[in-house]
C-alpha cells in the first residue's frame, strides 16, 4: 500500500524525499493516460473537488481541473470574483461551506502566504495548495521535479540555477525545499533587491552574478518577473533587468551544453528570458506543462485514500 | 510465511501447462498472426514473456507482449486504508484487429479480470480478448472464465494460492497455504 499518510498536500518543506519520489513514481505512471485517445479512468469516480482561487490563473487552475477529471472525478470551479467573497466571506467560512456539501478536497490558491494551512485545519476534507502568496507552489516544484527526473535521470550532484525574482518566488521555495532534499546542488541568482535575505540557510547558494549561478549548470529554471506583486521599486526598468539577468543565448553558453532551460509561466519575453532560449532547443517549457497534469494526477490519487486511514 | 498445505505444480509441471496453453492458443486462433500477449502485473508479465518465447518457437512467428497495471481499475479503492501503488501500462502495439490474450497467474474472484478488461478497452478496441490463467482455484464473484487454464485446483476461501516464478521470485512453483 503506498498513498501518502497525511490529509493535506501544502508544501514540500513539510515532505520527504520518500514522500517525493512516491508523488514523482506515481505520475509517471500515470502520464500515459494524458496521451491516450481515451484519456479517463474511473479510479476516483464519485468523488468530487473544487478549484478556490483567490489569484489569476490559468495553467494551474486547469491543469488540476484536467487531472482530476481525467481520473474519473467531478470538478467545480469557484471563481472569487463573483462569489460571497465578495461579500465579505472569510476564507475559513467560506472553506468550511464548501466542505459541508461533501467535498474531498479544495484546490486553493490564495495571495497571503499559509492560507491553505488555516483552511486546513478548519476542514475535514483535503487541502491542496495551488500557490500561497511568496511561500510555496508544491505541485510546481514537484512537475519541475518530474521534468528534471525524467531528463537527468535523477538529481544527486546535479546543479540547479534558479535565476530572478527570488524575493516574490513560491516557485522558487517550493524548488528549493524539494531539490535540496533529493540532492541536487542548488544555486539561486538575482538582483540584490529581489534576493531575500538568509536564503542560505535554505541549503542554497546565493549568487549576485548572473554568471555565476549558469557556470556548469545542469539545469536553468528562469523565474517569472512577478511585476504584479513589486509595490515598491524593485527595478529601475524591464529593459535594464533584461541586461543584467535575461537568459540569453550568450548567457546559455556558461552553462552544460545539454543543460536545460524551464520556466514556469506565464513567459515575459525579452524581458527575464529572450525569445531564442524559450523556443529552443534546450527548453522543456511545454513538458513542464504535461508533467504538471500528472503530477496533480498523482497527487490526488495519493491523498484520496487517507480518509479511510484515519 | 508457514508451511505449505500442498504443492500444486513444480517447474516441469509449470512448463508443460504452459507449453499446452501456447498450443491451445494456437489452435483456437488458427495460428498467431493476430494474436497479441497482454499480461497483467505482476507475475502475468512474465507468464506472458514464456508464453510469447513458446509461439515463437511453434510458430516461428514474433507475438507482441504488453503490460498491464489494473491498479486505477479497481473496485475496492474505497475499502482500502491506503492506495496501492500505481505501475505503468505499456501496450506497446495498437489493438484493433487483433486477438489480446490476457495473462494472469490466478483467478480467483474474477474482480482483476473484470478490471483488466476495463483498463484494456480504455487503451483501445482489440477485436477480441481471451483469458489464460495459469491456476483457477474457483470461487467467482464476476460472470468471468478463463479460456486458458494451466490447473483447476478446488480451494476453500481460508486457503491462499501462490505462484511463485523464476523472474520474481527466484524459483517456479505453485503452493497452497492457509490463510495466516
Amino acid at each position: 500500500m503506498g498513498g501518502l499518510k497525511r490529509k493535506d498536500l501544502l508544501g514540500l518543506q513539510e515532505l520527504s524525499a520518500e514522500e517525493i519520489d512516491l508523488i514523482l513514481n506515481t505520475a509517471e505512471a500515470l502520464k500515459e493516460i494524458v496521451t491516450r485517445p481515451i484519456k479517463k479512468v474511473p479510479t476516483l469516480k464519485g468523488r468530487s473537488y473544487v478549484t478556490l482561487f483567490y489569484e489569476n490563473s490559468t495553467r494551474t487552475a486547469k491543469s488540476f481541473e484536467l487531472a482530476a477529471k481525467y481520473l474519473g472525478a467531478d470538478v467545480v470551479n469557484v471563481a472569487v470574483g463573483s462569489s460571497s467573497v465578495k461579500k465579505g466571506e472569510s476564507l475559513r467560512d467560506t472553506v468550511m461551506n464548501l466542505n459541508a456539501m461533501g467535498l474531498d478536497g479544495i484546490i486553493i490558491r490564495h495571495p497571503q502566504g499559509g492560507a491553505p494551512h488555516l483552511a486546513a485545519q478548519a476542514v475535514s476534507c483535503s487541502v491542496i495548495n495551488a500557490g500561497d502568496g511568496i511561500h510555496e507552489h508544491p505541485t510546481q516544484g514537484l512537475l519541475d521535479m518530474l521534468t528534471i527526473r525524467q531528463r537527468k535521470g535523477g538529481f544527486r550532484g546535479l546543479k540547479v540555477a534558479i535565476i530572478g525574482d527570488i524575493l516574490h518566488s513560491r516557485v522558487a521555495r517550493s524548488n528549493i525545499h524539494g531539490l535540496t532534499k533529493c540532492g541536487a546542488e542548488v544555486w539561486v541568482a538575482g538582483p540584490s533587491t529581489l534576493l531575500p535575505p538568509g536564503f542560505e540557510e535554505l541549503g542554497v547558494k546565493v549568487c549576485t552574478r548572473v554568471e555565476e549561478a549558469l557556470e556548469g549548470a545542469d539545469v536553468v529554471n528562469v523565474l517569472r518577473l512577478q511585476l504584479e506583486r513589486m509595490e515598491r521599486a524593485f527595478l529601475p526598468t524591464s529593459r535594464e533587468y533584461h541586461r543584467f539577468w535575461g537568459i540569453t543565448p550568450e548567457r546559455m553558453r556558461l552553462a552544460k551544453p545539454d543543460a536545460l532551460v524551464m520556466h514556469p509561466g506565464p513567459l515575459n519575453r525579452g524581458v527575464e528570458i529572450s525569445s531564442y532560449v524559450a523556443d529552443g532547443d534546450q527548453a522543456v517549457i511545454q513538458e513542464q506543462v504535461t508533467n504538471g497534469v500528472a503530477v496533480r494526477m498523482a497527487v490526488l490519487y495519493l491523498l484520496a485514500s487517507r480518509g479511510d486511514a484515519a | 510465511m508457514a508451511e505449505p498445505k500442498a504443492m500444486l505444480m513444480d517447474a516441469a509441471q509449470m512448463n508443460r501447462a504452459l507449453s499446452r496453453i501456447a498450443h491451445e492458443i494456437i489452435e483456437r486462433n488458427k495460428g498467431v498472426e493476430r494474436v497479441t500477449l497482454v499480461g497483467i502485473r505482476r507475475r502475468g508479465v512474465p507468464l506472458a514473456r514464456r508464453l510469447a518465447q513458446r509461439l515463437q518457437e511453434f510458430e516461428g512467428r514474433e507475438v507482441p507482449v504488453g503490460t498491464l497495471d489494473i491498479t486505477l481499475y479497481r473496485d475496492d479503492l474505497s475499502e482500502l486504508s491506503s492506495v496501492p501503488q500505481v505501475h505503468k501500462s505499456d501496450v506497446p502495439f495498437k489493438l484493433p484487429g487483433k486477438v489480446v490474450v490476457l495473462v494472469d497467474d490466478v483467478l480467483y474472484t474474477g474482480r482483476t479480470a473484470r478490471a483488466a478488461l476495463d483498463a484494456l478497452l480504455d487503451i483501445g478496441r482489440p477485436a477480441a480478448i481471451q483469458l489464460a490463467v495459469l491456476v483457477d482455484r474457483g470461487h467467482r464473484e464476476l460472470p468471468i472464465r478463463a479460456d486458458y487454464v494451466g490447473k483447476n485446483v478446488p480451494t476453500s476461501r481460508h486457503e491462499v494460492v501462490e505462484v511463485h516464478l523464476t523472474e520474481v521470485d527466484g524459483e517456479d512453483f505453485v503452493a497452497l497455504y492457509d490463510l495466516p
